[in-house]
């Protein structure tokens, strides 16, 4: 393992999980963990397709963009709806989610 | 949630634990198994914490920082993405509704153990 792997990885990851600490307290809720997942699920989507530096993967794809967004949040958020709104939760992270990461592999390929 | 520096200095320190860890599990499993098994673990750890008789600082640091950093719905829905991209519908499919269904069954499973030990 390269010496500073693990330290980029964790100041990425520092960075991560305050901007999504921000984030959700300026959209509390499922806003806000909707909202980190799908704005991260593009960026990264884009940054694998355009950045191939070993270095940056580890800073800002291990480390800010998987630590920005989260599943576990979104999972917990999800089993204390009820049936309805635990759907509605699901459809949007899901939908949005997938269709950003794949806007985001296409843009980047076009780069 | 309301913002303070505290909170966020717990964040942060508990994100760069949460990432580190995650990127150890992906050194030993391969591909999407292990964004799998972190976020499964990570909901099973999460529901516990939100149940658990812990304290604000403890649910902030472990709960926001760790557990929301070391599980990543970015390098789930790019691993979807990319399925989807080659064609492997079904391989997509198991993999979204999966992990779903076993980060769901851990919240709970989590939940009832946090509550339990009130």
């Amino acid at each position: 393992m390269d010496r500073s792997e693990l330290a980029l990885v964790a100041v990425g990851g520092f960075l991560g999980a305050t901007l999504r600490y921000l984030v959700g307290v300026a959209i509390p809720g499922t806003g806000g963990t909707l909202a980190v997942n799908v704005l991260g699920s593009f960026v990264l989507g884009a940054f694998i397709t355009t950045v191939s530096s070993r270095r940056a993967q580890w800073l800002f794809g291990s480390g800010v963009l998987s630590s920005f967004t989260t599943y576990s949040t979104f999972a917990v958020q999800t089993a204390g709806l009820s049936m309805t709104g635990g759907l509605l939760n699901i459809g949007a992270n899901y939908a949005l989610g997938f269709v950003a990461a794949g806007l985001g592999i296409a843009l980047g390929r076009r780069q | 949630m309301s913002l303070t520096l505290t909170s966020a200095l717990l964040v942060g320190l508990g994100g760069m634990a949460g990432a580190t860890s995650r990127h150890v599990v992906d050194q030993q499993l391969v591909g999407k198994w292990s964004t799998f098994t972190v976020n499964v673990l990570g909901s099973i750890a999460l529901g516990f914490i939100v149940t658990a008789p812990v304290g604000d600082v403890t649910a902030t640091l472990a709960g926001t920082g760790f557990c929301g950093a070391f599980t990543t719905f970015s390098s789930f829905a790019v691993g979807v993405a990319e399925l989807v991209d080659v064609g492997d519908y079904r391989t997509a499919a198991w993999y979204a509704f999966g992990t779903l269904l076993a980060a769901l069954v851990g919240v709970v499973i989590g939940g009832a153990v946090g509550g339990s030990v009130g």
